[in-house]
């Protein structure tokens, strides 16, 4: 079985990027094989970097409240390049109203600040499919 | 009775307290941990005594280094500033919020402004997607900032804008309006923040690479001192680098460190240092260790008074006096049981008072949700009024003066500072240890091992690790919706269609003009905004003369 492959991304304009730095850390302690996209990425150049990556899970990381425009956005491009099968979750300041919007659209995951780092390595531990590796 | 050798005696005495009083004790019963830390990870000894104390006592408050304050009077005089940081969404909705806050007691205006313009974006830009009104309020040309103050007359007020690398173009904005309103620019006062070190080292809005963005600020340095001599040009910012997750130390000396490298570039670019130092000001954060943040501000203000009287030759007392704003640490505020935010905030609040704040900003205990609602902005003022009128500790000036544990703290964080000064220095400055990554470095790995500490639960954040509530009943929040967003796009339009676009292309030419050469391009940009030019327009002509900062990505 091949390490489970995590993009983390910093979409749309903020700079914020403490928490996206922190849980790429974690991930990476966990295990898992970490690419960090830097900052000011837009949903094309992120999908572009999953393809790239062969990345399972893509972690974005929204604080400035524009995740319900970028969000269905990275969902449609993923599907338009037969990328369904990796695990989007999100983690920022996500009211309570929108959360069920974007579970719908097919964010598997929502963590909210002050959610541990173990709780998150958990449920990509626990969500993504370790895929045989490829030779 | 003195006792023949400074010491001895208190240190006989500890020694004997700890044989016949402490070790019993401890026998008995264990203290709860091994070693006690403040947030920042430094440990704290049990018990501090004078022997801890190394320097004699600090000189009173007004009186050089000013430990212990800049005023001898404190509070006393004048009250600290209370100065609410707001902005959401259209200019109206904000105007309309600022009005709100000076009708409830605030004394000062701080403008929020949204990431596109803080990015230096127009709204229909591809990145500005889903952000605009979002964080701030949208200000994209003089148009939006005639709508923010409508009904407000800037010569009656102070205003703090939070605003970086296009800190000059919303500036010139600023004092258009005030310039229509009949204003005199020499009696103008507020503050723009132009802090750009803080951003490459912390908060990331950046536009420009290091070296012309500094051109930008001691262009402002020039043109105030000129031109607008009450306004402080710059407000050198911890905040931003402590919500990065760096130490108390670290947002100390980093800041402190910054404003030394302003200085420089000023006095390199021919200002005589007491004609625009006595304009800087700082901004800190108000963290939760309550005596560790005491301590920074007490330092902070020694620091600066001897490193700009030595490093610098600087003479005027108003060049020595560090003033600071602070602000309630956002970081801090939980989204779990949010009520315990006004505790928080509270403490936080006090901790900054007692250290001698010249203005303060207390956060929202919404803030982990959404940016707040009225209530809770006002429930933030209350919480400032209360300390400032009910608490009494506003009687004394620096009522923690002498107590051995914040002397020691003190002491401390200003030999932490000077050490990162030395590094820094022998790095080349700051602009060169940015470029090389060190303070972003230092403060990655602080805010890890802050995280880290807290997942062991050596460190307890209520309600997150511990006193858990498993059901917790909704909360109300701000929501804000896409309504700014299509109106400030329609504006957008409106305008690039009925404004002399001729005009406007002549004056963007000026200014890059300027910018290619030596020319102060203050003026210029003054032009631009007379002529409607956009934020965007205005920072995209400076892109094409300058480029754009890209940082390599690390973690």
């Amino acid at each position: 079985m091949r390490t489970i492959r995590v993009v983390i991304a910093k979409p749309g304009l903020d700079g914020h990027d403490r928490g996206a730095k922190v849980i790429a850390r974690a991930l990476r302690d966990a295990g898992m094989e970490v690419i960090y996209t830097g900052l000011r990425q837009t949903p094309e150049k992120i999908v572009a970097a999953v393809l790239q990556e062969d990345a399972d899970v893509i972690g974005l990381s929204i604080l400035s409240g524009a995740h319900m425009h970028i969000c269905p956005r990275v969902i449609a491009l993923l599907k338009a390049q037969g990328l369904d099968h990796v695990t989007v979750v999100v983690g920022g300041i996500i009211p309570d109203v929108d959360r069920e919007k974007l579970q719908a659209m097919g964010i598997a995951g929502i963590f909210l600040p002050g959610t541990p780092m173990q709780t998150i390595v958990d449920f990509i531990n626990q969500h993504v499919q370790p895929r045989a590796e490829v030779v | 009775m003195k006792s023949p050798v400074p010491g001895t005696e208190s240190e006989a005495s500890k020694a004997r307290w700890e044989r016949e009083v402490l070790e019993p004790t401890l026998k008995r019963s264990p203290e709860r941990a091994g070693e006690f830390t403040t947030i920042s990870g430094r440990p704290i000894d049990r018990l501090y005594t004078q022997d801890d104390v190394t320097e004699g006592e600090a000189p009173a408050p007004g009186e050089f280094p000013y430990t212990r304050g800049i005023h001898p009077t404190g509070y006393r005089g004048k009250l600290w500033t209370m100065r609410q940081f707001a902005g959401f969404g259209t200019p109206e909705e904000t105007n309309e919020r600022y009005k709100q806050l000076l009708r409830a007691g605030g004394t000062g205006l701080s403008v929020a402004f949204d990431l596109p313009t803080l990015m230096g974006r127009d709204p229909d830009h591809p990145l500005s997607l889903g952000e605009v009104g979002k964080c701030g309020v949208s200000i994209m040309s003089l148009a939006d900032m005639e709508r923010l103050f409508e009904g407000i007359t800037l010569a009656d007020i102070t205003t703090s804008m939070t605003i970086n690398s296009p800190a000059p173009m919303i500036f010139a904005m600023y004092l258009v309006v005030a310039e229509q309103q009949g204003a005199d620019w020499k009696t103008l006062s507020g503050t723009i923040q132009n802090d750009i070190l803080k951003e490459f080292i912390a908060q990331k809005e950046y536009i420009f690479p290091p070296r012309p963005s500094m051109r930008l600020i001691t262009d402002i340095f020039q043109f105030c001192a000129k031109d607008v001599p009450k306004w402080n040009t710059i407000s050198v910012s911890g905040y931003h680098i402590r919500e990065a997750g760096s130490t108390a130390l670290q947002e100390l000396a980093f800041t402190l460190r910054d404003g030394i490298e302003y200085v420089q570039w000023g006095i390199d670019a021919g200002l005589d240092v007491d004609e625009f130092v006595p304009r800087i000001s700082f901004f800190f954060n108000a963290h939760s260790d309550f005596f560790e943040e005491i301590a920074k501000y007490r330092a902070a203000r020694k620091i600066w008074a001897r490193v700009m009287r030595e490093r610098f030759g600087a003479k005027d007392e108003r060049s020595l006096k560090l003033r600071f704003h602070s602000q309630t640490a956002g970081v801090s505020l939980t989204a779990q049981q949010p009520y315990n935010n006004v505790v928080r905030t509270a403490l936080q609040a006090l901790s900054a008072v007692l250290g001698g704040t010249n203005s303060l900003h207390t956060n929202s205990l919404d803030e982990a949700l959404a940016l707040p609602t009225e209530a809770a902005a006002t429930l933030a003022l209350r919480t400032q009024q209360v300390i400032a009128c009910e608490s009494g500790v506003t009687n004394v000036v620096d009522p923690l003066g002498g107590s051995y544990f914040v002397e020691k703290l003190t002491l401390d964080m200003e030999e932490g500072a000077y050490k990162y000064f030395d590094a820094i220095d022998r790095m080349g400055g700051m602009v060169a240890a940015v470029e090389a990554g060190f303070p972003q470095r230092e403060i990655a790995e602080a805010s890890y091992r802050y995280q880290q500490s807290v997942e062991r639960g050596e460190k307890i954040v209520v309600g997150v690790n511990g006193y858990v509530d498993r059901d917790e009943p909704p909360f109300p929040i701000l929501y804000i919706d896409d309504q700014a967003s299509d109106l400030q796009m329609a504006r957008l339009k409106t305008l690039r269609k009925t404004r002399d676009n001729a005009r406007v292309a002549v004056t963007l030419e000026a200014l890059k003009e300027a910018a290619r050469g030596a020319d102060n391009t203050m003026y210029p940009l003054l032009d631009c905004v007379r002529a409607y030019a956009t934020v965007g327009e205005m920072c995209d002509a400076l892109r094409e003369v300058w480029g754009e900062y890209e940082e390599v990505p690390s973690i």
